[in-house]
């Protein structure tokens, strides 16, 4: 579904892990998220996408009951109130905040505690983890001692060590080099396949498409689509690229009215007659065909179409850094 | 409640032994111990200074008979009273006139008495007449009295109670047992404010409000406080208690307060810790708000003000059992842990301790969950009216 209407959800049953309905958060006058209807199916990767100031954080956060709405009803892993099923849910801040002057693996074990699993144990599957991910010889140094990474990496182990049956990650590629990226990467594919269902916002396209099953596009505080990544290439007609040795003549007019020149080379959406009455009038009208694709949309294109082409930019723009990392 | 609780005793424990094993702890154990030393060393400066005879001296500008009469009526009036009571004389020439020896320098005297024994003449300024003359007067007549003074004899009986001395004494307790609470609490309690800055600053609060409800942070870091001053409290006291047995040797019996000493003792750990923890809950309440450590320290100040203001109320409570203000005082959850200690102290009946602690432990959870809605408002700028979830067991 694409636009401001979304369409009706599936009715709201234990099948989802999230689920949220008219939600709505305002600051003084700013609506940050603006009636989202919302349902995240258990044992899922569930990307929700958008730019800066989209409204990402305030909704995960509300469905979190780390704020309340103002208005809207929403339900975690089943229950009305987020916080009673806090041992089942493990949540990465965007901000990322950690004690200073607590040890590495006692950080982990602490996060764990705050969410039910005894302190002992906590701290043994800490020490396991860190040495696990190669990080051994951090077990015991104090959090102002280890880099920005080594410190995200703990938190992110904070947040997982409990083995909840839902992660939710704000941002959770953001401030990682590209190694640490594939290995986060790695790590929420290894929970789906526990079954875990893993929510993440993001404004990086590539991570959404490569892991997500499902997604949803934030715009403006309000959900513009909602679907599997496939659902959104889908939602646009498939791209036509056409390069011709003549720049002119009758066969012009058989081109769609919405074809754009650019590099030299046609592009335009895939008539609905799709594309044999265009071959037929190419080859009548002598344009000389040096090469012709018909490409299937990517997310990003999908995103554009979707949430504007200034959502888009802003979401490459912030997302530059992290691409070329 | 138990979910409440468990995650309460997460976030003390890890607030405890953050503090308790930092560097920065010896220095918090040591530093009431300054003054102590530092008073003792002034202590026995005081006492040389005490020593030395600072009593106005009086010249005598008599005949040596009228002088000696003086004198051996001083020395008898000395004998009952005590040196300390009454001015030192000093013989002086009879001339020059008084004033004029007054006003020489190296005169050594503060006033001169002169003329005789019957009509004697004080010379000096007013303010040093006044002082003096009552004495002066007390003491000629006792030297024109001479023989004919007899000084009758108290004969002594001996009982083990008396209820005007054991009144004294046990208001006495009431009042010490006050102050050491008020200075306990002012100096233990005005740290909750900035807790939760830390958490702020580090971006740790988005971490704790997402595991656990904020009621639970709340309660954790007042716990944790309060077991921080325990510790403090128990090494000050053993400090004290160790010093006190070294200088008295152990002999000296208190008198007991009205509960007795037992319970008394356990009712002041109680009321330090409902002292401690209604105060700690609207500090870290109005902590809580503040963004930055300066704006905390702007803070401290009004903060320290309300508590002199309860520790006074309190104070003029101790001397009216069962006046107005005092039922007043033991009423108003600030004032009551320091006017129902004065109270244990005085009154023996158990039962209004059970009903303060409870009132108190009212306020204490009151104050906690406005502070903890006022945060989710104000700070994580959630929910509507807050007044509304005051009474809902937990948030989120």
């Amino acid at each position: 579904m694409i636009g401001d209407t979304p369409a009706p959800l599936p009715t709201l049953s234990s099948a989802y892990a999230v689920e949220g309905h008219g939600l709505v958060k305002t600051f003084g006058s700013f609506r940050a998220v603006d009636g989202v209807d919302i349902a995240v199916p258990s044992g899922t990767i569930y990307g929700v996408l958008g730019p800066n100031g989209a409204g990402k954080t305030t909704l995960l956060r509300t469905l979190l009951g780390i704020i309340d709405p103002d208005e809207g009803h929403r339900t975690l892993l089943g229950a009305d109130q987020p916080l009673r099923m806090a041992r089942q849910v493990g949540y990465l801040p965007e901000e990322r905040g950690l004690y200073p002057s607590m040890k590495a693996f006692e950080a982990i074990a602490f996060m764990g505690a705050l969410r039910g699993l005894p302190l002992a144990q906590g701290r043994e599957r800490a020490r396991v983890m860190l040495e696990d991910y190669g990080m051994g010889a951090s077990v015991e140094k104090p959090i102002r001692q280890l880099s920005k990474g080594m410190a995200q990496t703990v938190q992110l182990f904070g947040t997982i060590i409990h083995e909840p049956r839902l992660i939710v990650l704000d941002e959770p590629f953001s401030g990682l080099d590209a190694i640490n990226q594939e290995k986060l990467e790695a790590l929420i594919r290894e929970q789906a396949k526990r079954g875990v269902t893993v929510v993440f916002s993001t404004h990086v396209i590539a991570h959404a498409e490569r892991l997500c099953e499902r997604i949803a596009i934030i715009a403006g505080g309000r959900i513009r689509f909602e679907g599997t990544v496939s659902d959104a290439r889908d939602s646009l007609r498939p791209q036509v690229r056409l390069r011709t040795r003549a720049s002119d003549g009758a066969w012009r007019r058989a081109l769609p009215a919405d074809t754009m020149a650019e590099e030299g080379a046609w592009h335009f959406a895939l008539p609905d007659t799709g594309i044999e009455p265009l071959l037929r009038a190419l080859l009548d009208g002598e344009a000389g065909i040096e090469s012709l694709s018909i490409e299937r949309p990517g997310l990003h294109d999908a995103f554009v179409a979707i949430a504007g082409a200034a959502a888009a930019k802003q979401m490459q723009d912030a997302a530059t850094p992290e691409a070329q990392a | 409640m138990n979910e409440l609780l468990r995650a309460a005793l997460v976030i003390a424990r890890r607030d405890f032994t953050a503090v308790v094993f930092s560097r920065t702890f010896i220095l918090f154990l040591l530093g009431p111990l300054l003054p102590i030393l530092i008073g003792m060393a002034f202590g026995g400066l005081g006492e040389k200074i005490s020593s030395t005879d600072l009593r106005p001296v009086v010249g005598i500008a008599m005949s040596p008979s009228e002088a000696a009469r003086l004198e051996r009526a001083h020395e008898r009036l000395a004998e009952r009273m005590g040196e300390q009571a009454l001015v030192r004389l000093r013989r002086v020439p009879l001339t020059p006139a008084p004033r004029i020896q007054l006003a020489q320098p190296g005169a050594g005297v503060v006033a001169i008495l002169s003329g005789s024994v019957a009509h004697p003449l004080l010379t000096g300024k007013p303010e040093d007449l006044d002082k003096m003359q009552g004495d002066l007067s007390l003491i000629a007549s006792a030297a024109q009295a001479e023989d004919t003074l007899r000084l009758v004899q108290v004969e002594r009986q001996e009982v083990t109670t008396s209820t005007g001395a054991q009144a004294q004494a046990r208001l006495l307790i009431g009042r010490i047992a006050q102050v050491v609470m008020f200075f306990l609490t002012i100096l233990l309690a005005g740290m909750i404010l900035s807790n939760l800055v830390e958490e702020k600053t580090n971006k740790i609060i988005e971490i704790l409000a997402a595991a656990v409800p904020i009621d639970a942070i709340f309660l954790g870091k007042l716990m944790a406080m309060l077991a921080m001053s325990f510790v403090g409290i128990a090494f000050w006291g053993g400090t004290a208690f160790a010093i006190f047995l070294a200088l008295h040797g152990g002999a000296s019996v208190l008198p007991a307060p009205a509960v007795g000493w037992p319970v008394f003792l356990i009712l002041a750990v109680v009321y330090f810790a409902m002292a401690y923890t209604l105060l700690g809950s609207l500090f870290l309440g109005i902590g809580a708000q503040a963004a930055t450590v300066r704006e905390v320290q702007t803070l401290n100040m009004p903060v320290t003000m309300g508590q002199m203001l309860i520790f006074f109320f309190a104070s003029y409570a101790v001397d009216h059992m069962g006046s107005t203000p005092e039922i007043a005082a033991c009423i108003f959850p600030f004032s009551s842990p320091f006017a129902m200690i004065a109270r244990a102290a005085q009154d023996p009946a158990i039962w209004p301790h059970l009903l303060a602690i409870v009132w108190q432990g009212f306020f204490v959870a009151l104050i906690i969950r406005i502070g903890v809605l006022l945060f989710r408002r104000h700070v994580m700028q959630s929910g509507g009216a807050w007044w509304k979830k005051l009474f809902r067991t937990t948030t989120g």
